[in-house]
């Protein structure tokens, strides 16, 4: 039937149609992607290849490197964590109010980044909710270290559930339902079932939450407080950079971003094509 | 639950190792001063090593002066404050009770140990020949300015304008006629005094940039001044940013005397001499008259001669349904 489809659609279309839709989308791309891609590397090489390393190194540099590791390591595991969960809960057992908790995860998708952030400001702010408690005993939480973890858990969560839910669905439960006949236990079950079935979904929910925790700047601005070399991630130098008119550091930090992003799409495919051969298999 | 679990653990964590030591403090800033604090903070550094023995770390945040106001409300724990106006400061008393209402009179000059005025930035040659406030009304002049609900540079170019209004028409009606006309060629209004930098200077918008005049020398001497150049109105208000001790902060962290010992070397033959550098207009009479050749001669006027004081000024101003609402409700 695609097929069929297929062979009439390109023999309705004239080659000209054809090359005009193919032209339009190629620089389409172009315009949107290469460009840009292209017009950041030759910004951050400006001022030459050692001037671009020394940006790399510069001390504050180095900590919202690290900074951003941190949250990222911190996010995506716990992420990994719920994701699994809510992927078992609502594939597994019927219960009311499913769709709405499936609604609900994709919450994060839907708000935007900066009233995310509001939403902690709020709850941990001196004048917040939680304000006497944290204050009672010395935890600061906004405009310190937790407070970026927590915007970038909240705006990261939806991926890896979004990814698992589809895959542990199509596979259903006859495999699990098996091998407890045969006597495994719930952890076995996981293990040995569950997770083999769902790894490439699961593979790619992690990298693309590992690529929002990096990248993420809405949120966190809002709770960062922006203290130089303390509290400033990655997309946040980035911007310190551009406004003190440091453009070809700023752009030679922003360039670690497009690692990440041909790190991420490369990873992608990988798992896109291994998912496609499982699902046919 | 685990995940529940695993934030106490990490929020326990982070919130004991990032307490601070004893000889860090946090200076919360506005956006022009980014450059100035860069390197007064390591003149202080010598400065505090030689008369206590002790090394003192200054952190710095920047960004608009009303949003830096609100986050130290908000629960940054800056120990100085250095915001780009009063009214800012002052908020600091009214909503928190942060530090003591008297707070101005601490420090001498108001608590402004430098000050600034407002000036225009226009592309090289002049080509929209930009003279006086009155061109910025004209049609088809584009302005650059930052929002005054968040920047404090953005409320002295706006009393600025206004203050000039009122010199020439005599007439409250009039000089808001002419502020809306002025509001009417802004076609984006940035946040902070430095995104407005940009926009002009990387976004290449705009015939006219209403600056701080110390960003404006910085504008030049970062980009050239092949491209830029200052034109300096007939009449400009006198800006004072003023800087505070957080006592509130300054007390939990225990560094009030690094902290006030920070603010005080501003005024130091030496803190001056920096000032001057980054094109801050010094309060030191000596130190003004040695530099006076640097600074253009422009006729100034103070808020209180026109608008009483800061707290009037906002309420009238730039409070919700403000006279600014009106005129920029379109």
């Amino acid at each position: 039937m695609m097929n069929l489809l297929k062979i009439t659609r390109t023999k309705t279309e004239s080659r000209f149609v054809q090359g005009l839709l193919i032209g339009v989308a190629l620089f389409y791309l172009f315009l949107l992607l290469f460009l840009p891609i292209f017009l950041i590397l030759v910004s951050a090489l400006k001022k030459g290849f050692p001037m671009y390393v020394q940006a790399l190194r510069d001390p504050e540099t180095w900590v919202a490197i690290k900074l951003s590791l941190l949250v990222a390591i911190v996010a995506v595991p716990l992420n990994v964590i719920f994701g699994l969960f809510a992927a078992w809960a609502i594939t597994k057992y019927a219960f009311r109010g499913k769709s709405l908790l499936l609604a609900l995860i994709d919450l994060p998708l839907s708000i935007s980044p900066v009233i995310s952030g509001m939403i902690f400001v709020l709850l941990f702010g001196a004048n917040g909710f939680l304000a006497s408690f944290l204050a009672a005993h010395n935890i600061r939480v906004i405009f310190a270290v937790p407070g970026i973890i927590l915007a970038t858990l909240f705006v990261t969560f939806p991926y890896v559930a979004r990814e698992v839910i589809p895959v542990m669905k199509a596979q259903g439960k006859d495999e699990e339902e098996a091998a407890m006949t045969l006597g495994a236990n719930g952890f076995q079950i996981f293990t040995k079932v569950t997770l083999p079935n769902i790894r490439w979904g699961l593979f790619y929910g992690v990298v693309l939450c590992n690529a929002r925790a990096m990248g993420e700047f809405g949120a966190v601005s809002v709770v960062s407080g922006h203290i130089r070399g303390v509290t400033t991630t990655l997309p946040l130098h980035v911007e310190i950079l551009y406004n003190e008119y440091a453009f070809a550091a700023a752009f030679s930090v922003a360039s670690l971003f497009i690692g990440l992003a041909l790190f991420t799409l490369v990873l992608k495919h990988i798992v896109g094509f291994r998912l496609k051969r499982e699902g046919l298999k | 639950m685990f995940k529940t679990l695993g934030l106490v653990l990490v929020m326990g964590f982070f919130g004991v190792s990032l307490s601070y030591a004893q000889s860090t403090i946090l200076n919360v800033s506005y956006d022009p001063t980014r450059e100035f604090y860069k390197d007064y903070n390591k003149l202080f550094q010598a400065h505090w090593k030689k008369v206590s023995g002790q090394t003192v770390n200054v952190r710095q945040s920047h960004g608009g002066s009303g949003k830096q106001g609100r986050s130290i409300i908000d629960g940054l724990e800056a120990d100085v404050a250095t915001l780009a106006l009063g009214y800012d400061i002052d908020s600091l008393y009214d909503q928190r009770h942060l530090i003591p209402q008297n707070w101005q009179k601490r420090l001498p000059n108001n608590s402004s140990p430098y000050t600034s005025t407002i000036v225009f930035v226009v592309r090289k040659g002049n080509p929209k020949h930009v003279r006086d406030w009155d061109d910025l009304v004209r049609p088809g002049i584009v302005v650059i300015t930052p929002n005054p609900k968040t920047s404090g540079g953005a409320r002295w170019n706006y009393l600025a304008a206004w203050g000039y209004a009122l010199k020439k028409w005599k007439s409250e009606p009039k000089a808001k006629v002419f502020v809306k006309a002025l509001y009417k060629n802004i076609p984006v209004l940035d946040s902070g005094a430095r995104g407005s930098t940009t926009t002009f200077s990387e976004r290449k918008l705009g015939d006219v940039l209403v600056a701080w005049e110390n960003e404006a020398y910085l504008l030049i001497n970062e980009l050239g001044s092949d491209k830029y150049e200052i034109v300096v109105p007939s009449i400009s208000i006198v800006a004072e940013p003023p800087v505070t001790v957080v006592d509130k902060n300054v007390d939990k962290h225990n560094t009030r005397k690094v902290s006030e010992a920070y603010l005080t070397y501003l005024y130091s033959k030496e803190g001056q001499e920096l000032a001057v550098k980054h094109y801050f207009r010094p309060q030191d009479k000596k130190i003004a008259a040695k530099y006076s050749g640097k600074f253009r001669s422009i006729k100034l006027f103070k808020i209180e001669s026109l608008f009483g004081s800061w707290q009037k000024a906002q309420k009238t101003h730039f409070s919700d349904n403000g006279v600014f609402d009106q005129i920029y409700a379109k």
